[in-house]
């Protein structure tokens, strides 16, 4: 029985999603946007999917982060609206 | 347009959470999943492909071809980073450092380039003077981040990882390398034309240990057509190890490719 970790683990990804929307620095968004992965990849590790817990350690909180930061980069970290 | 932009979502989301209530119940074993197929997998698999990580038997070797396309998938990203964002047109300004001084010359003529070494060396736009700290850091750092995807590549089979994960990390060390230092030291290292090469050779290899072994006589990637040459023992193991091998190869290029593109806006010359 792990129901009170999902809680937890789900009320984060819940903040961590309304944060990202709602902050207006973009560079902040990509921060939260790992946040966010690395909370998904708890909840799957603790439903027993080691593997997609991993890739998703991998891919969601490692790369994609860095390739956000990197676009940030490139372009204005400042939303319009 | 923020208000209708937050009621599509909520609609979106109101309807997803909807169509969740008619899905089964997680881990319900009288779910349709759970009745034969799942049962099949976890009785049979161990003893067909001699694999203890059931996931990568799935993924390698039941639905291998699945696995194959998802690798072409992944080049197909890498293909089309290089083709929106690469930009072949020379640079009009070369910035350099001159070493013993720290004065930086400003060069505006292409035809007066200065060959950097011992007394002059090439300088980013928005230059800053690199840490001692993070470099020797990220020095030590990387040849044990690159160990450790080696490791999750070749354990692929028995313990949770293996080709895209393993491909990942690798490239995120390429990535700290170009953070650390500068994309230059980075471009040094691994060449535009080694990457593309490097990650089309990923995909071929896949295809490749696929097709020989219906030049052999039998279906498309069945691993035990290669009994003949490496003995009858964890045959189909090896068969995965070298299909993850050739997913690591692709995914790893395709990592280091994309960062490049995006960070220096496709012309390779200088990044964060």
């Amino acid at each position: 029985m792990s129901w009170p970790i999902d809680l937890i683990v789900l009320t984060f990804v819940i903040f961590c999603a309304i944060a990202a929307i709602s902050v207006r620095d973009l560079l902040g968004t990509a921060i939260l946007f790992g946040a966010y992965s690395f909370m998904m990849c708890l909840l799957w590790a603790v439903m027993g999917a080691v593997d997609v817990a991993f890739t998703e350690a991998s891919v969601g909180a490692g790369v994609s982060t860095v390739f956000f930061v990197a676009a940030v980069f490139r372009t204005s970290r400042r939303t319009k609206d | 347009m923020k208000l209708f932009g937050f009621i599509i979502v909520c609609l979106t989301g109101g309807l997803l959470l909807y169509g969740t209530g008619e899905l089964p119940d997680w881990g319900d074993p009288h779910s349709p999943a759970s009745i034969h197929l799942s049962n099949d997998y976890i009785e049979h698999a161990m003893e067909q492909t001699e694999v203890p990580n059931l996931v990568t038997a799935v993924l390698a070797d039941y639905r291998g071809y699945d696995t194959m396309f998802e690798t072409a998938v992944v080049f197909c990203a890498g293909l089309a980073c290089f083709l929106l964002l690469r930009d072949f047109r020379p640079k009009k300004e070369y910035y350099y450092r001159h070493v013993p001084t720290g004065v930086v010359l400003h060069v505006k003529n292409n035809e007066r380039q200065i060959a950097p070494g011992k007394e002059f060396e090439d300088v980013d736009k928005d230059w800053v003077p690199s840490d001692t700290i993070i470099k020797t850091v990220c020095r030590i750092l990387i040849p044990f981040i690159q160990i450790y995807a080696l490791y999750v590549v070749a354990h692929g089979d028995f313990s949770p990882g293996g080709g895209f994960q393993g491909g990942v990390i690798f490239g995120s060390s390429f990535i700290l390398l170009a953070i650390s230092y500068n994309l230059k030291t980075l471009m040094k290292r691994v060449s535009e034309k080694f990457l593309g090469i490097f990650s089309a050779a990923g995909v071929l290899v896949y295809v490749g240990i696929g097709a020989f072994s219906m030049v052999l006589g039998g279906h498309f990637l069945d691993y035990s057509q290669y009994i003949p040459f490496f003995g009858e023992h964890h045959i189909r193991a090896l068969g995965m190890l070298g299909v993850e091998i050739g997913v690591g190869m692709a995914v790893t290029a395709v990592m280091a490719i994309i960062y490049i593109n995006i960070v220096s806006e496709g012309r390779h010359d200088e990044g964060l």
